[in-house]
């Protein structure tokens, strides 16, 4: 399956030799477990397998809370209390399941940024980098349809905004609002579909998962000096790798204790910080919270879709060229979307020959103020939007913008990077000394 | 607890105007120290009978706690209540029974009645479906030093009537309450910006607890301050039967990965030794 030549399995007794001429199953586990992996690898590549970690903790979790939900808007909420009161471990299953959404999106934001500094997204793995912002949107739809299921009062009016972006759509707009809600206003057919949706979403994305993983395991990791592994011998390719198994899935389960001891820290002792105590109160249509807010996650895109209200001059500029059809709500939409799609769009929008940001001295620069923005932003989309809160979201949302459509480009032409080491093997013997090599058989 | 905290707090949310507008002003919640906070904090089961008490002497005449079982008053990390207590209790309250289609005493099979009184939300949730403490500036670090400040909100605002200020008008509805502030506030007390001038707003409900409300068989303070505490202690507890499984399950989780990761780290250091060092690393 991998590009870097390496050796692949055997059989050796009978019987794993009958099952693999028929079905070559062994050998695919053989090759995926000892996939040669860049032995560079520092701990920001340990992100994967705490995402992997997460997918399968929340399907688990998951499947066994459906076993005592119901979706019914008049039985939603009660069945939750039933689970938090009467089901036996009920209480820490749903806290798993509802801070795992948290930890999930942790590690997928730290596993973008990493993607993103190191240009993981850069030829030839184009795909693996599609495949995962395809990822990410399905995780965004599944955690927003998944917060809409408990029917508290976050769940409904939030929902109730979240569904009106659609209604920004011109001409068609409100259809689509009507067609996805099952009805003209938020109640039984949504929550409905929401649930069917919310089961089904996951498995679409463990599909997807294992086209990501194929992805990458076809080109190879990236590593941090960016530097391709050598591949035209097996000798060669063995100087700058190790196989996954034992070195990286024992790293990573270590990473992975470390991450989960602070995860159970949180779900033991404050498992509701990240939450929001409306959704404590049963939904009710009739009394809106005085302050909508969408889970932390979606914080940063929720910033950029108040950002653009019709003060701003590009909204003007637009409304005005598109003879008024583009009003700011649907701009604030096309805003929210474009900024997931512009991050999308990164392989082709930046232009340096260089990989790694490790060997670009002003990339470093930017970047580092790219990370900064997405806090700010996250910060600014729970603050109410009045007063200086909407300048800095607009402040915040044009750097986004400006990053991936001018920074990108630009830089590649005009910015001076650094040599980067000639082989992966140079890379580590600069960390460990002379003596590192590869291990004896 | 934290005082200087709570000041810095306080002073970041008097800066950030648009913060306190939104809220509808500002309130100060007290920090009570409550015994279930912190991840070895466990409920009070004296203070959680004693809160019993108010609730039923007092609150349930017009909330419910309609998603809380009666026989949950039993447990032991609860308010405790030996079995004949509960069974007894439970008698003492009347549910509908549809099958009978009629009224009979309740049995700890069922649960607390749901509300009486018109627009008394329930309380089964209220410890958790209100947060007392914020910030500073939006960044939520009070929330982990103090805790939400659910039980704590309650607690103030039990303790928060007062006089109504003198620029309210005669006859204003509602009761004074520094600390609620989602309620009816007249145009008097606004300066000229639109601006609150007096903390809190006008609650619909009347002061429960005056003081000296109930009596304790042992003889413990029923001060307002002290039954306040009590009684959102308790309603801590039912919203949050669970509290204390919940930090065992989670210490243990914490105690297990951290020795998994301390051996974990060493099978990698060892692991990774020849490659890294050119030998092995006993």
């Amino acid at each position: 399956m991998s590009g870097i030549p390496h050796d692949h399995y055997e059989p050796k007794s009978g019987f794993t030799k009958a099952i693999n001429s028929r079905l070559p199953i062994i050998g695919l586990l053989y090759d995926t477990l000892m996939i040669p992996t860049p032995k560079n690898l520092n701990w920001m590549w340990i992100w994967g397998i705490i995402l992997t970690f997460c997918l399968a903790l929340q399907i688990i979790t998951g499947v066994v809370l459906v076993m005592h939900y119901t979706p019914h808007v008049d039985m939603a909420f009660a069945s939750i209390e039933h689970i938090m009161r009467d089901v036996n471990g009920g209480h820490f299953i749903r806290y798993l399941h509802m801070n795992g959404a948290s930890l999930f999106f942790t590690a997928v934001y730290l596993h973008i940024f990493r993607g993103l500094f190191y240009g993981s997204y850069k030829a030839p793995r184009e795909i693996t980098w599609i495949v995962g912002m395809l990822i990410y949107l399905l995780m965004m739809g599944t955690a927003f349809m998944g917060y809409v299921l408990p029917w508290g009062q976050m769940s409904f009016h939030g929902t109730a905004v979240i569904t009106g972006l659609f209604g920004a759509i011109p001409f068609i707009g409100e259809s689509i609002q009507t067609w996805l809600l099952g009805a003209s206003a938020v109640g039984q057919p949504a929550l409905n579909r929401f649930f069917s949706l919310h089961y089904l979403l996951p498995f679409l994305i463990a599909g997807l998962v294992v086209v990501h993983i194929w992805a990458f395991h076809h080109t190879g990791n990236n590593n941090p000096s960016g530097v391709d592994v050598r591949r035209t011998s097996k000798a060669e390719a063995e100087k700058d790798t190790l196989p996954f198994w034992p070195y990286f899935v024992i790293k990573d389960l270590f990473a992975l204790a470390v991450v989960l001891a602070v995860f159970f820290a949180v779900v033991g002792f404050m498992p509701n910080y990240l939450g929001h105590p409306d959704n404590y109160l049963e939904a009710n249509p009739l009394a809106t919270p005085s302050h909508i807010v969408p889970e932390w996650y979606f914080l940063p895109f929720y910033a950029i879709l108040r950002a653009f209200d019709s003060e701003v001059w590009v909204v003007q500029f637009a409304s005005w060229i598109s003879f008024g059809i583009i009003d700011a709500k649907f701009f604030g939409v096309l805003a929210m979307f474009g900024a997931i799609a512009v991050m999308a769009l990164a392989p082709w929008l930046d232009t340096s020959s260089v990989r790694s940001g490790r060997y670009r001295p002003a990339f470093k620069w930017w970047f580092r103020l790219l990370c900064i923005d997405f806090m700010v932003l996250m910060w600014a989309g729970a603050m109410p939007a009045e007063g200086i809160y909407p300048y800095i979201s607009l402040l915040g949302a044009t750097y986004w913008f400006a990053y991936f459509l001018v920074v990108l480009p630009l830089l590649g032409i005009f910015e001076k990077p650094e040599t980067p080491v000639a082989t992966i093997e140079d890379d580590f013997k600069a960390h460990y000394g002379d003596k590192a090599g590869t291990p004896a058989e | 607890m934290i005082r200087k905290l709570t000041l810095t707090a306080f002073a970041a949310l008097g800066l950030s105007a648009g913060a306190a507008l939104a809220s509808g002003g500002t309130a100060h919640i007290e920090d009570y120290a409550f015994s279930f906070e912190g991840p070895f904090g466990a409920y009070d089961q004296n203070q959680l009978q004693r809160g019993l008490k108010i609730f039923t002497e007092v609150c349930s005449a017009c909330h419910g706690l309609k998603y809380v079982p009666l026989r949950t008053l039993g447990d032991e990390t609860g308010p405790g209540l030996p079995e004949d207590q509960v069974r007894a209790y439970a008698a003492n309250i009347e549910v509908f029974d549809k099958s009978l289609d009629d009224y009979r005493p309740a049995t700890p099979a069922d649960k607390f009645p749901a509300n009486t009184g018109v627009g008394a939300p329930d309380l089964s949730l209220m410890a958790k479906g209100r947060a007392g403490f914020h910030g500073p500036i939006g960044l939520g670090i009070n929330q982990i030093v103090k805790g939400m400040g659910g039980p704590e909100y309650i607690a103030s605002l039990l303790a928060g009537y007062h006089e109504a200020p003198d620029c309210a008008p005669e006859g204003f509805s509602g009761y004074y309450n520094t600390v609620f502030t989602a309620g009816g506030y007249p145009e008097e007390c606004k300066d000229e910006h639109g601006a609150h001038t007096v903390p809190g707003s006008w609650i619909g409900m009347a002061p429960p607890l005056m003081g000296e409300d109930v009596e304790f068989d042992d003889g413990h303070s029923n001060e307002l301050h002290h039954e306040a505490q009590d009684v959102a202690a308790f309603l801590m507890w039912a919203a949050e039967p669970k509290m204390m499984q919940r930090k065992t399950a989670g210490l243990t989780g914490v105690i297990f990965l951290s020795v998994l990761a301390v051996l974990l780290y060493l099978t990698n250091k060892r692991i990774w030794a020849p490659v890294k060092y050119g030998r092995k690393d006993d």
